[in-house]
């Protein structure tokens, strides 16, 4: 413990103690302990100012992060049939959704977005890890297949963030059947002739690793992130011997031809824009302040794909 | 015969009926007719109750069961001129999915499948039906040539599940199952699937997304094994009873889902008591289902399978 934590940090959090709940204010670094203000953590996306660990972010703050001004349309995800299998574990399967409807304030576990970033228009549909593991059942794959239509529609390229500990176990062979269906929703894309583009974010595990998010044009990983189909416990306990580090992890799968590339979070915008702008023979983009409106319309075919 | 611990009982009396009749044997002029056919039908009575109202775990067991018919019985009685076709040209043959060209009446079809292995060393050589990306790869590769030269494509699905290895995930086990799913739903030909045993998660979708699925009477069909399940769920392994109840892996429930076409019935107390029977109806399934699509133009086949798999998940179980 250093003076920081044991001292200042009681002394500025008294200061604040009758507006905000001293949790909110500070995390801590699961990578290397570092104490983080949460403002200056926001700013820099959820990445560890000292360490480069990228954190969790909700599929919300992403977006946000991702848009241009965090200006971004969501687009409805039509609701799916509730609990088809009346599955009961311990709990019930609409107690354990309302809780994490609760916990999250989101609906599900999929956002789906559309916006500009740097100018360029896309559609969008990101993972969120905290509902539930952000795991795949008929909600996630409604979401994957409303993106794909509406990247179809307004001629976008789809820009997919997963995140995901597998199926949702709890709407059984239906959650498993996502698989092909998210896979017919990535044909669609691709038959149009627009990008479909993966970013995989820490963890993306499972079903979801072996449908949509290994069907990209491009695989793009944050650094650190697990990416598997069994995860590293499974493993352990079949063939009883321990694994190597890093095993698993974005540079590993780099290392062995799975994935493209591996970037830092602030730098996942522009790369996005750059390859989607290249691959859909857009000029570069415009950095800076935006143009007066009547530059943007000249700017060559570019809003409409 | 191999006995479930749910068959115990009947394991008693069939045990019995057979320690009479080689007293019989042994003693010339002994009498135990009446006895032994006595025993015989208490057991055949036992045997269809038993079986009348399998729970899911119970039908777990039955699928698994080590005498049930494997894809190599099916290829074997079914087929003519099978000629096994190997590799996915990359890295290696993978013996947990076998495939080849054969004919079934003369028809020439494509027919992949898992292969679990009849005895220990078949069973470590074939990695117990759990395939490595290069099965995967291979049944790609088979559907591309069978794609090509307008072959009917069958599958025949019996796997726990994928190989939860190192060296399966080193070289992309993920990619491989997403791979072979794309594969099934852009082939122009006839696609046709049986669940024999055990649909085990990714590691059977990945050759079962096809224009016609059809599950045995006792097999199963899931997005996780019930023991895994458990663990997760339950945080106890113990309770993959609950587990699979919770799951509607049967193949009643999946085709009361809208997610399987047919249901084949097996002989009562499971396929493995007459395979012949079970081969055979089998047979008469996919024979039917590639009669209804040997019409369908490449286009029509690829759309169907693509709107078939586009709209799983409006059934429900719920009353
Ligand atoms: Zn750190």
């Amino acid at each position: 413990m250093n003076w920081i934590s044991n001292y200042v940090r009681p002394k500025i959090n008294s200061l604040f103690s009758r507006r905000e709940t001293p949790e909110n204010l500070w995390s801590k670094c699961p990578e290397c302990g570092s104490m983080l203000f949460h403002r200056e953590l926001t700013e820099n996306l959820g990445v560890c100012t000292s360490c480069d660990h990228h954190m969790a972010i909700s599929a919300r703050d992403r977006l946000t992060a991702l848009f241009d001004d965090g200006v971004f349309t969501e687009v409805d995800v039509p609701m799916p049939m509730p609990d088809p299998l009346s599955f009961r574990d311990q709990k019930k399967y609409p107690d354990r959704l309302k809780a994490a409807q609760r916990e999250t304030e989101e609906k599900e576990a999929m956002l789906v977005a559309e916006g500009m970033i740097e100018r360029t228009p896309i559609v969008a549909a990101c993972q969120d890890f905290s509902f539930m593991g952000g795991s795949m059942g008929m909600y996630v794959g409604n979401a994957v297949v409303t993106a794909a239509n509406r990247a179809v529609e307004l001629k976008r390229p789809l820009i997919l963030f997963s995140a995901a500990g597998g199926a949702r176990m709890q709407e059984g062979i239906l959650s498993l059947m996502q698989m092909p269906r998210t896979t017919v929703a990535v044909e669609l894309v691709r038959d149009a002739g627009l990008p479909y583009i993966v970013v995989l974010t820490n963890p993306t595990t499972g079903g979801v690793t072996a449908s949509y998010a290994m069907l990209g044009d491009v695989h793009i990983a944050e650094p650190n992130a697990l990416i598997c189909f069994a995860g590293p416990r499974v493993i352990e306990q079949t063939i009883r011997e321990t694994l190597p580090e890093g095993f698993q992890r974005a540079e590993y799968l780099l290392d062995h031809g799975m994935l493209d590339r591996v970037t830092h979070r602030r730098d996942m915008k522009s790369e996005l824009s750059r390859i989607t702008r290249m691959l859909l023979n857009m000029p570069p983009p415009v950095k800076g302040d935006l143009p007066p409106p009547n530059d943007v319309k000249s700017e060559p075919a570019a809003a409409s794909g | 015969m191999n006995y479930l611990e749910f068959e115990k009982p009947l394991a008693e009396i069939e045990g019995k009926a057979e320690e009479l009749r080689a007293m019989a044997r042994s003693n010339a002029g002994m009498d135990i007719k009446k006895e032994a056919n006595q025993l015989d039908s208490k057991a055949k009575s036992l045997l269809a109750d038993l079986y009348k109202n399998l729970s899911p775990w119970r039908k777990c067991q039955v699928a698994r069961h080590p005498d049930r018919p494997h894809c190599t019985d099916y290829i074997e009685a079914l087929f003519t001129e099978y000629t096994p076709l190997a590799g996915d040209r990359n890295f290696a043959d993978d013996q947990a999915v076998i495939g080849g060209l054969a004919r079934l009446n003369d028809r020439p079809v494509m027919v992949i499948g898992h292969e679990k292995g009849k005895n220990t060393q078949a069973r470590i050589e074939r990695n117990f039906g759990m395939a490595r990306p290069e099965g995967y790869r291979k049944a790609v590769r088979l559907m591309d040539l069978a794609d090509r030269f307008n072959v009917p494509v069958v599958t025949l699905i019996d796997t726990p599940g994928a190989y939860p290895g190192k060296g399966a995930e080193e070289r992309g086990q993920s990619e491989a199952i997403a791979r072979a799913t794309e594969k099934c739903l852009k082939i122009g030909v006839p696609l046709v699937s049986m669940v024999i045993g055990e649909g085990g998660s990714g590691g059977a979708v990945a050759i079962a997304t096809a224009n016609r699925v059809a599950m045995l009477e006792h097999s199963v069909y899931s997005v996780i094994s019930p023991e895994g399940c458990a663990s997760i769920l339950w945080k106890d392994a113990e309770k993959m009873r609950e587990a699979a109840e919770a799951l509607r892996l049967t193949a009643q429930d999946l085709h009361r889902l809208g997610v399987i076409d047919q249901i084949v019935r097996e002989p009562v107390g499971g396929a493995h008591r007459n395979i012949g029977a079970t081969t055979k109806s089998v047979g008469k399934c996919i024979e039917k289902f590639l009669e209804q699509l040997s019409g369908m133009s490449r286009k029509k086949l690829i759309e169907e399978r693509r709107s078939k798999f586009l709209s799983m998940g409006q059934g429900s179980l719920a009353a």
